[in-house]
């Protein structure tokens, strides 16, 4: 056992003589913050950002605070909150995937000319899923198997994707679907509650398990913020993040299905611009682009702040190019936001070296 | 050493240095005196304020009392650049390397040589590659080192890397240099290297800082010695009037009479056997038997492809060749199956590898046991909590409350956290990679404690060090690796230092006088250090 | 050094191939005309390959680059639609400057706050793109709404090539001299290959890192005038997406996303082999809707082959500190003598 000695000895362990190891590990004490519990500061500024936007958007427009509008309104953004729930994993892993917009619109192309061919609703939404699935499992094969960096390779992919969407699509578009599709995206349950909420609500709970009270998600904690330490604690690293982008994908195509039925067609170009969004919504919640940290009820709520936000602005005829602008400013703040608030309190506990 | 060297300033002098760190005291008022044409060997164990005085002479961090004198003047050194521009230069090994830049970038990079025109800019300037080239040449050829200048740095061999990192302390003509350590991951025929090139230093002017928890080789290139306690110096003198044991109680504040307690423990039956297992780039041919109860050293130079040889029993990579089993069950797929099959592996870069900062006491303690903590596809947690709380209790882990981060703990505590879930998975094979390197004399006899504790219980040992007196005094039997074969293994009655040092470096290889004094005083407290006459002899070579 | 000649080499031989199957296939990608398009087209690329390859070395990414060329070059045509006798090198550098601000923009949270450059680049993307519109209120600038001298600079000749080409040439010429002959191009190097150690030996990180993102915009403000008079149009959708191109570019030309490597002539080469590649595609009858899938395509089989050059040659990934004895000891890579 190790004696008493070295308790005396340990007290502080001294830094190292060497300058810091070549792997740098950026400051990881807030990490550790941001990470345990159910709620944290983050949370609390986001219930804060919350409230606010609503003040706002109920100032701006009669029709906002109407209980049935704001149903309603979660239809325009159930989609991008599935897709943040399968990305906020992949970014606590510390990896990152860019081609998650393009991967609904591969799959929503795939299901636009399956329906050409007779395939009912439930085949439709099994096969966005399935594809998605598939997708998820290249992006996964290029970046676990063969380690190569995410960043690139789903930059590849993305364009690939989207790519082979326009090569079977080009200018047009596929609108016919079978009898009863549209209520996928369109629908109501008791007509007051849409289904795309339904899903979301189930969806955000499962995530929620799988991130916090699993095996699985400790591990993701671990090699987010040590693959090194993590391997040889014994975590099958490269298994986690492989299965971890194929269910990325599989999100995708689930938010494919959603957005093909709701807004009844699918183009090479839908849900373009969605990779930014859907990373914003993830980082605006709290999780920390070097992976390791954030919670599921930060992203949770950051999807509700970021979706209220954009129907606000949509419901006061604001231009979409411009909701663009406001997210982007969105996704800098909340980066931004904490790096200044550590400069001054490390200003302020005064810089000797 | 020249009497004009005894009248003329400390080429660096430090005189009540203090530095406090939040609330922590490092130094509380020390003093050393580096002179020119000599090697001061600064002794102390971990927490003793070597790092942070060696951190105050290179500039990193001001003192908040005492001087710093450079030649006898008071010198601000308010950067790492100006205590380089002053002289003083500490050599890192790889810490400073570009892989990818040439060894002439990585020489100069951070005072790259540039040269005026008459229509350039003040600041900045085209560089001087031919002023750079000729003196990097001169500097690489004072090292005996033959390196071509255009080669990306991370194509060399670690000697020669380390011939290139006290080059790049040299390019800035350093009058004092400071070696941290620096013989950690070299042979010992490229530590007699790095001693002859330090003899010709000193030989040169240079005043020389020597940092090391390795007394055998500050006895063989110290002149002088300073010895740290708790962030005061404690004594200093000549290394020709001091023994090890003073040396120890100074450093340590009492006497360690036994550095490597071995307690007599029943072997049992064979638990792991391997059998010619070999990865055909690393390592290969690799068989022995590990026992019950058993300590099995694993000796060699760094290079003879140990570490490659742990990594793939562990399942970190897979081998091409052989197999191994513990009980009958093979292992080493992954090392998850590892884990589950009773083989853990501490690796060599502790800190690195064992411990997740921001992670919890809980999780971090749990975390290789958890395939046991589940209940169906959930984290039983109140199982987690009853493991975590059962280690850190066994193991006497000052803690506030396990929901607590890991970087709030002590670093005593944290590397116990580190052992303690390694504990905790209830291992049948302990594998531990190199576990004192690096670490002071007080610590060492800790982890060898532990290792007693271990084989008690019946548990299978393999350590795998590089330090010879450590692997005899501990080990049951030495398994010694070289170039990837296992080329011997000895039985605890047959222990002889240099027929095992001999097997490690390979047949006809001489081993120089140096290396030999080497083996000699690795056979304990007691045996005859090199006189200085001898020294003497050896730095006239 | 000598293994990024070699790889530049082996590329300018499948470029050679490419070229060689193309004409072959069809002979009219050799004629003067296409020629030209593939220089101009060219000139672009490689400019801005270069200016992401000055991201990319540092362990950054520019993904705004589309965006700055696209509301620098939306600023130098309202310009020139306002006072169209405007001279063009003004226009030139009204843009440039313009796209530098939005650069040092970049530059100063990233260095300045110490944030990721992909959050920061990825949010200001949005930004930038968003305010083209807003400057130009959703409107085309046309071509009979550009001054003449605007149009005409980047098309007009000097010793055959036209000024765009020039431009190319120059860029390239003054990136390669800054990055291998001064002090500060040298320190990038560094700082993406080990910016602790960087730090340590004290490179203005934070300096060199402002830098590095206002040259970006600069040359991206720059290209973004080029671009508007080439074209002879600017709205909002200018350059959509172009930023990927840059990286591919990059990266097909050898330049390490893990920073600290990658040549001027490997990202001039990976920008001809893209722009080969695309202009290909009309004359072998290609559909143009094919172009983002082989930019994907490629960008995976570089990415791939790029990872296979710097894999490590032992299994467990230590940088060749062990070997099997086999007979003699093995030589160490770079010594002279035995």
């Amino acid at each position: 056992m190790i004696a008493a000695e070295d308790e005396a000895k340990g007290r502080v362990q001294a830094e190292s003589m060497v300058p810091p190891a070549k792997s740098e590990q950026p400051a990881r004490a807030e990490a550790s913050r941001a990470r345990a519990g159910l709620f944290g500061r983050w949370e609390v500024v986001l219930v804060l950002l919350l409230v606010a936007v609503c003040a706002g958007n109920t100032w701006a427009s009669p029709y906002f605070l109407d209980a049935q509008n704001l149903l309603d309104s979660t239809q325009s953004f159930s989609e991008k909150a599935l897709m943040a729930l399968g990305m906020a994993l992949i970014i606590i892993g510390r990896d990152i995937d860019l081609s998650v917009a393009a991967i609904v619109a591969l799959c929503g192309t795939a299901i636009g000319w399956l329906a050409t061919q007779g395939v009912g609703t439930a085949g439709l939404v099994v096969a966005s899923v399935a594809s998605g699935t598939v997708l998820g499992m290249f992006n996964g094969a290029l970046v676990a198997r063969l380690g190569l960096p995410a960043i690139v390779v789903t930059i590849g992919t993305m364009s690939l994707f989207r790519g082979i969407s326009f090569v079977a699509l080009g200018d047009g578009a596929y609108t016919a679907f079978p009898e009863g599709f549209d209520a996928l995206g369109q629908g109501y349950l008791f007509g007051v509650i849409p289904h795309e909420l339904l899903v979301l609500v189930v969806f955000a709970a499962a995530f929620y398990v799988l991130l916090h009270h699993t095996r699985i998600g400790r591990r993701l904690y671990a090699y987010g913020q040590n693959p090194d330490a993590a391997r040889y604690s014994g975590i099958a690293v490269e298994a986690h993040r492989f299965w971890f982008f194929t269910l990325n994908g599989s999100m995708s195509g689930l938010a494919a299905a959603l957005l093909t039925s709701r807004i009844g067609a699918a183009r090479p170009n839908m849900a373009s611009g969605w990779d930014l969004e859907v990373i914003a919504i993830v980082v605006l919640g709290g999780v920390g682009i070097g992976g390791g940290s954030g919670r599921m009820s930060g992203v949770i709520l950051a999807v509700f702040v970021m979706g209220l936000l954009t129907f606000g602005l949509g419901l006061s005829n604001v231009p979409g190019i411009i909701l663009n602008i406001i997210v982007g400013a969105l996704l800098v703040a909340s980066v931004a936001l904490p790096a200044v608030l550590k400069k001054v309190a490390s200003h302020r506990d005064g810089a000797r070296s | 050493m020249s009497p004009a060297a005894l009248s003329s300033p400390a080429a660096l002098s430090l005189t009540g240095i203090e530095k406090r760190f939040g609330g922590v005291q490092a130094l509380a008022g020390v003093a050393l005196e580096i002179r020119a044409g000599q090697v001061l060997a600064l002794l102390g164990e971990n927490g003793a304020g070597k790092s942070t005085a060696v951190k105050i002479m290179t500039g990193v961090h001001r003192p908040d009392a005492g001087q710093v004198r450079i030649a006898g003047e008071v010198a601000e050194l308010a950067s790492p650049e100006v205590a380089r521009q002053r002289g003083v230069a500490a050599v890192y090994q790889d810490a400073l390397s570009f892989d990818d830049l040439s060894v002439a970038e990585n020489l100069f990079m951070g005072h790259l040589i540039t040269r005026r025109s008459g229509w350039a800019p003040r600041r900045g300037g085209w560089l001087d590659w031919k002023a750079m080239r000729s003196r990097a040449a001169a500097v690489l050829q004072s090292l005996e080192a033959e390196i071509d200048l255009d080669t990306p740095l991370g194509a060399l061999s670690v000697a020669q890397k380390h011939r290139v990192s006290i080059a790049r302390a040299l390019t800035h003509d350093a009058r004092v240099l400071i070696l941290d350590e620096p013989t950690a991951a070299l042979s010992s025929r490229e530590v007699d290297d790095l001693f002859r090139i330090v003899r010709r230093l000193a030989a040169g002017g240079t005043a020389l800082l020597f940092i090391s928890h390795k007394l055998d080789e500050v006895f063989s290139i110290a002149d002088r010695y300073t010895v740290f306690r708790d962030g005061r110096h404690v004594v200093d003198g000549l290394i020709a009037e001091a023994d090890e044991a003073s040396l120890v109680r100074a450093m340590v504040g009492r006497a360690i009479t036994q550095v490597f307690p071995k307690a007599t423990v029943e072997i049992g039956a064979p638990l792991l056997e391997v059998r010619e297992l070999g990865n055909d780039v690393e390592f290969d041919g690799v068989s022995f038997t590990l026992n019950r109860g058993e300590v099995l050293g694993f000796y060699g130079l760094v290079g003879a492809g140990r570490t490659e040889l742990m990594e793939a029993l562990f399942g970190l990579t897979r081998p091409t060749r052989g197999e191994a089993a513990i009980d009958g069950r093979a292992i080493g797929r992954s090392p998850g199956e590892s884990i589950e099959h009773g083989l853990v592996l501490v690796p060599e870069d502790r800190q690195r590898n064992g411990a997740f900062a921001a992670l919890s006491i809980r999780e971090n303690v749990a975390l290789p046991s958890l395939r046991r903590l589940g209940r169906g596809p959930f984290l039983d947690e109140q199982a987690e909590e009853r493991l975590a709380r059962q280690v850190v209790e066994r193991l006497a882990i000052k803690h506030a409350s396990l929901s607590q981060s890991l970087s709030e703990l002590s670093g005593g505590n944290q590397q116990k956290v580190v052992i303690g879930k390694w504990l905790a998975t209830d291992p049948r094979v302990v594998i531990l990679d190199e576990p004192t390197q690096g670490i002071d004399v007080g610590a060492k006899a800790a982890v060898h404690t532990f290792i007693g504790e271990l084989v008690a219980r019946g548990v299978g040992v393999i350590l795998v060090s590089s330090e010879l007196q450590e692997v005899m005094g501990v080990a049951d039997r030495i398994a010694v690796m070289r170039e990837g074969r296992l080329v011997r293994l000895i039985d605890r009655p047959d222990f002889d230092a240099k027929v095992i040092a001999a097997s490690a470096l390979g047949a006809g290889h001489e081993s120089t006088a140096l290396g030999a004094a080497r083996g000699e005083a690795a056979l304990g407290a007691g045996a005859p250090h090199p006189t200085e006459k001898e020294d003497a002899a050896s730095r006239a070579s | 050094m000598q293994l990024l000649a070699r790889r530049d080499a082996t590329l300018a031989l499948i470029i050679a191939a490419l070229v060689a199957a193309i004409v072959w296939r069809a002979p009219v990608f050799a004629s003067a005309g296409n020629l030209d398009t593939v220089l101009n087209d060219g000139a672009i690329l490689t400019i801005m390959a270069l200016a992401q390859m000055h991201a990319l070395v540092t362990r950054g990414v520019d993904l705004s680059v589309g965006a700055v060329m696209a509301l620098s070059g939306m600023l130098a045509a309202l310009l020139s639609r306002a006072h169209p006798e405007l001279p063009a090198l003004l226009a030139m550098g009204v843009a440039a400057g313009s796209g530098l601000l939005l650069g040092a923009a970049n530059g100063a949270l990233i260095a300045g706050l110490a944030m990721p450059p992909i959050v920061v680049t990825l949010g200001t993307m949005s930004v930038y793109r968003g305010l083209v519109f807003v400057i130009s209120g959703g409107a085309w600038v046309n071509a009979h709404e550009l001054g003449a001298g605007f149009l005409r600079f980047p098309h007009e000749r000097l010793l055959g090539l036209t000024w765009l080409t020039w431009i190319g040439v120059l860029v390239v010429a003054v990136c390669y001299l800054s990055l291998h002959h001064r002090r500060a191009g040298r320190e990038l190097y560094a700082l993406g290959g080990n910016p602790a150690a960087a730090r340590y030996l004290g490179i203005d990180v934070a300096r060199r890192e402002l830098g590095v993102y206002s040259i970006t915009g600069a040359l991206a403000g720059l290209c973004g005038y080029l671009w508007v008079a080439r074209y002879a149009v600017a709205y909002t959708e200018t350059a959509l997406g172009f930023e990927m191109q840059t990286i591919a570019a990059c990266v097909i030309g050898g330049v390490s996303i893990r920073g600290g490597r990658g040549g001027v002539v490997g990202c001039l080469l990976g920008a001809t082999f893209l722009v080969v590649l695309f202009n290909a595609l009309p004359v072998i009858d290609v559909s143009p809707f094919w172009q983002m899938a082989i930019s994907g395509a490629t960008i995976l089989v570089a990415v791939a082959l790029n990872a296979r050059g710097e894999r490590r040659r032992s299994p467990s990934g230590r940088a060749g500190r062990t070997s099997i004895a086999r007979g003699a000891p093995t030589a160490a890579a770079g010594a002279k003598a035995t």
